[in-house]
């Protein structure tokens, strides 16, 4: 399983890459006294009285380095006016966005330019090409932006073009691809200044569910090597789940939870996430962990008497077919290789067939 | 703008109190006419209260001629300082294209360098259209160009090529650079409207004389004012090719870390390409149009001999000259078009190699080009294309209209006159004898219905400027000869506009037809006219007429084949008929459009009634014409401001009504 590589093992203190501290933005006339008036607490309603729209409202959160942090919302959710933010290519209205301990909200627009130009990477929905310039030329844009010689940026575009599998194509240009090589080309640009942190708005929606599939198969590989820093919006629930270390699920503006996959699935904040969760595949999301007997309501007796050894984090969808067939339980253990419950064959089944509530 | 909250219902709702206000508006005009003997003023605006504002912008002109120093020099010497400058680019063009440089070889004695090949120019612009798009273009182009040497008129047209070849970059980069500006700062933006609609709707009559003050007489001249009136639409297309830019492109520039200057000149304007090529193709069309009327001011060329023979009026000799104006701008037209399509394709792997090997069409052509320019040294029939093998029809059109003319003039004269008598003279009277202020007051009422207030008051003032600077019976004539030949004209264009929207095969010839009716300069219409109806303004409303058609058959085209096909197919399901779904689904869909396209079907009558002055029309256009042979400045721009003014309230009511409807049907 390719996605459990990219994953955290241990859920150990992590350094935070990029924080939203109460971000806000809010369209219409005099929206920033307005906030600031009301000491940056607002209503829906005394906001709409006012006659302005919060794209985000009061959104907190924190991107570990390494991980790929999903935030996911159905369209006019706010996401892609988040991530905005976090660049400053949205100014926002109220808040801090704090990257690398630095506040960029601060920062002059002298310093946002060479912030972007070197730590910063982004790949849009519809591809955003240069349409007059070659995969290369497009590749290599950023780099010649930044002033670098033709022979040097040419040589480490060639590089990222052959890292996203394109090679052979350098001289195409852009609308002689398919849309999946378009999005290709995109992420190699993205790559190609080996930014900090990778920002990905909705990359694959505009693409066919079959290249999607292959496209977000290939993002994991190329996650895999390079242990980029991501912050991926997307509307599409399947792929958060299939991407994420840890989701952000927004509507109207506001955060409404943020968690691992799991978590959402088993404990859905409020109805509007288990609205989502509700047609999950269980067995793809849920770990050993979640769905074994804890030890202490097991008779110790029935402990020794396992047909084998799973780790809690181990998806269910990985050992399914082993627990089911065998005639005892599966003992669970923990990283360390501490005794932490049973996982019977009926709690498997469970999962496996019972679309609904786990337990 | 301010109605956009407008929905279905209210508007439903607005109607009868509207109709109030138009039933009391009708009785208040009635009420002004019948009491003209009680208040005459209100029915005509007396002399005694004209304000004298030609008198004052001609003082104006004077003193900034003859007396404005700018310390260092004056303003006159400034101008003619442009002039100068401008004349480098012009001289080299014509030396090479059209008469040659001089070379001293002694006291008195100088060697004339040949001019380019004609056969080698030929050559290289057919190689040059075959190279960007196909066969079927470097055939159009040889044949425009072959034209031009066959018939007589290459020398001429060399003349008018290379005033365009100067006019046409000056004009592209200055509307470019205005245009990034105007991107940049909406306040520039806001600044730069209002004079971009009085350039495009000011005829040009009105700014010839103040150029010729300025910039003296010449070429030079009427390159600027060529370029006054071209530049325009580069400004507006630069903008919207800008805007709409996709807002994913802006801001991957941003990502990017693009300063200011990157943004616009490796993001921007690259990506926007092809909408910015339509500001190019725009540049030159209009370019071309501006040929015959520059050539008032000293343009010489192709232009010269058109205006030359209308006034003689040789009809063949003028149609000769004009449909070479016509092979130019078509030839530069389609050429200027499919370098809008083609992108440096096709070039995989040609990286590392050499210049030569990566340009072997563009060497090939210089070789060419300069090979027959130096054997035409030798031969004289590559220099020059020999006398010998021209053609002129000039004669057989000459012959062909006194035939006509001898064998259909009693039907030609029962139409003119029935028109005349029963429709166009009626309605002039009528106009001439509306209340002006109850004129004033329509005009405001309807701006108010359709825009608000400020609609209403700007429309109100614009018509009220007419009146108060003294133009008011010669205005009410333009609005007269506009408003007829509008009719006409979308009576016509409306039809064929319906017609090419349902039929693929009519849609393709149509297609062509009024491409080509665009690009003829709008003087060769009045060649034909006058010579089967003579002067007068029945000729007037037909060359009008003929002109305007075009952008009304191609709004309405539009209009119908944008209405999104899932509509169609629902009303087909519904056992719509197609008359059914033409009369019930298609047409009221269409209809702003169609009326957007009366708006410009007015824009295209009125520029066209000013250049019929030259044929005896009465109106504001010949007041303009006027003053320019008396070289009277204000009166000139006056009444020009004047025409420019009655386009503008047209425009802006016409718009809002569009828009409105537009937002009513939810198509925006």
């Amino acid at each position: 399983m390719s996605d459990n590589n990219a994953r955290d093992p241990d859920g150990g203190e992590r350094s935070v890459k990029l924080a939203c501290e109460a971000v806000w933005k809010v369209f219409g006339p005099g929206a920033e006294a307005f906030l600031a008036e009301h000491g940056g607490q607002v209503g829906d309603e005394l906001l709409a009285s006012a006659g302005l729209i919060g794209a985000v409202r009061d959104a907190s959160l924190d991107v570990y380095e390494g991980e790929i942090f999903v935030i996911m919302g159905l369209s006019g959710s706010g996401k892609s006016t988040l991530v905005r933010c976090m660049s400053r290519l949205i100014e926002p209205t109220a808040g801090r966005v704090v990257f690398e301990g630095q506040d960029l909200l601060a920062a002059s627009e002298k310093e946002m330019i060479e912030i972007r130009r070197h730590r910063m990477g982004m790949v849009f929905q519809h591809f955003a090409l240069l349409p007059h310039l070659t995969v290369l030329g497009n590749v290599a844009f950023p780099l010649e932006v930044q002033g670098v010689g033709r022979a040097a940026r040419e040589k480490r575009a060639l590089e990222v073009i052959e890292l996203v599998g394109l090679q052979g194509r350098e001289a195409y240009y852009p609308r002689e691809l398919s849309g999946g090589q378009q999005q290709r080309v995109g992420i190699a640009r993205s790559l190609a200044v080996e930014p900090e942190i990778w920002f990905l708005d909705e990359p694959f929606s505009a693409l066919d569910p079959l290249i999607r599939r292959e496209m977000q198969d290939e993002f994991l590989r190329l996650q895999n090597v390079l242990h980029k820093t991501i912050v991926f919006i997307t509307h599409d629930f399947d792929e958060a789940i299939r991407l994420a270390d840890r989701i952000a699920i927004m509507n109207d503006g506001r955060i409404i939870q943020i968690g691992t996959p799991e978590d959402l699935v088993v404990n859905p904040a409020t109805d509007y996430v288990a609205e989502f969760t509700h047609d999950v595949p269980r067995a793809k999301v849920l770990t050993a962990g979640s769905v074994m007997t804890a030890v202490d309501g097991v008779a110790s007796q029935a402990m020794a008497d396992v047909a084998g050894r799973v780790t809690a984090d181990t998806r269910i969808e990985a050992l399914a077919a082993e627990v089911v067939n065998a005639d005892k339980p599966f003992l669970v253990i923990g990283a360390n290789g501490q005794t932490l419950g049973l996982l019977t064959r009926e709690a498997v089944l469970a999962v496996l067939v019972g679309g609904n509530r786990v337990r | 703008m301010s109605q956009a909250a407008t929905g279905v219902a209210p508007a439903l709702a607005w109607r009868s109190p509207w109709l109030a206000a138009w039933a009391l508006m009708l009785a208040a005009t009635l009420g002004l006419w019948l009491g003209k003997d009680l208040w005459p003023w209100v029915v005509k605006y007396p002399r005694g209260w004209v304000v004298p504002l030609k008198g004052w912008i001609g003082d104006f002109m004077k003193w900034l001629i003859n007396d404005f120093d700018l310390g260092l020099f004056t303003f006159k010497e400034f101008t003619r300082g442009i002039a100068w400058v401008l004349e480098w680019p012009q001289w080299l063009a014509k030396g090479l294209l059209a008469k040659g440089f001089k070379i001293p070889t002694g006291e008195d004695a100088f060697w004339l360098t040949p001019t380019l090949s004609w056969l080698g120019l030929v050559v290289v612009l057919s190689l040059l259209a075959y190279r960007i798009k196909d066969r079927t273009l470097a055939l159009l182009i040889g044949f425009c160009f072959l034209y031009l040497a066959v018939f007589g008129q290459w020398d001429s047209a060399m003349i008018t090529l290379s005033s365009i070849m100067v006019a046409v970059p000056l004009g592209v980069a200055g509307g470019l650079a205005l245009g990034i500006q105007g991107y940049r700062s909406p306040r520039f933006e806001r600044a730069i409207t209002p004079v971009l609609d009085l350039m495009q709707t000011v005829p040009v009559f009105a700014y010839l004389v103040p150029i010729l003050f300025l910039f003296g007489f010449g070429p030079v001249a009427a390159m600027i004012a060529t370029m006054i009136y071209a530049t325009p639409p580069m400004v507006r297309v630069t903008l919207l090719a800008l805007k709409t830019v996709p807002e994913e492109i802006k801001e991957f520039g941003r990502m990017a870390g693009c300063s200011r200057r990157q943004m616009t000149w490796k993001v921007l304007v690259p990506a926007a390409r092809p909408t910015l090529m339509v500001g190019v193709n725009q540049v030159i069309m209009l370019s071309l149009n501006m040929v015959i009327i520059a050539s008032m001011i000293g343009a010489g060329g192709l232009g010269h001999d058109v205006l030359a023979s209308l006034r003689r009026l040789a009809i063949g000799e003028g149609l000769e000259a004009g449909i070479a104006i016509t092979l130019l701008a078509i030839a530069l037209d389609r050429l200027s078009q499919a370098f809008a399509v083609t992108s440096p394709a096709g070039r995989h792997g040609q990286e590392g190699k050499g210049f030569v090997a990566r340009h072997p069409y563009l060497i090939f052509a210089l070789a060419v080009l300069l090979g027959a320019t130096l054997l035409g040294l030798v031969v004289p029939g590559l220099r020059d294309y020999p006398e010998a093998g021209q053609v002129t029809t000039g004669p057989f059109w000459n012959d062909l209209v006194r035939w006509i003319n001898i064998n259909f003039f009693d039907q030609f004269e029962a139409v003119k006159t029935f028109l005349l008598l029963n429709l166009m003279i009626p309605f002039k009277r009528f106009l001439l004898q509306m209340p002006w202020t109850a004129v004033v007051a329509i005009v405001a009422l309807a701006g108010l219905q359709l825009g608000g207030w400020r609609l209403a008051l700007l429309t109100a003032c614009l018509v009220a400027f007419i009146a108060l600077t003294g133009n008011w019976e010669k205005a009410m004539i333009t609005v007269y000869l506009c408003g007829i030949s509008v009719v006409f004209a979308s009576l016509i264009g409306t039809p064929i506009g319906i017609w090419a929207a349902r039929n693929d095969r009519v849609h393709k010839v149509v297609q062509v037809a009024i491409d080509t009716i665009q690009t003829l300069p709008s003087f060769v219409y009045l060649m034909p006219v006058v010579m089967l109806f003579r002067v007068g303004d029945f000729s007037a409303m037909i060359a009008v007429i003929a002109y305007a058609i075009p952008p009304s058959v191609r709004y309405t085209d539009h209009g119908i084949r944008k209405i999104p096909p899932a509509l169609i197919e629902a009303a087909r399901t519904s056992g719509c008929t197609r008359r059914q779904v033409l009369w019930k689904v298609q047409l009221p869909l269409a209809l702003p459009e169609i009326m957007l396209g009366v708006n410009q079907t007015i824009m295209f009558a009125l520029s066209m009634l000013v250049i019929t002055a030259l044929v005896g029309t009465r109106d504001l256009g010949q007041e303009v014409y006027i003053a320019l042979t008396k070289a009277d400045t204000g009166r000139g721009i006056v009444a020009g401001v004047c025409v420019a003014f009655i386009a503008i309230t047209a425009d802006r009511l016409i718009g809002a009504w569009a828009r409105r409807r537009k937002q009513q049907l939810g198509l925006e």
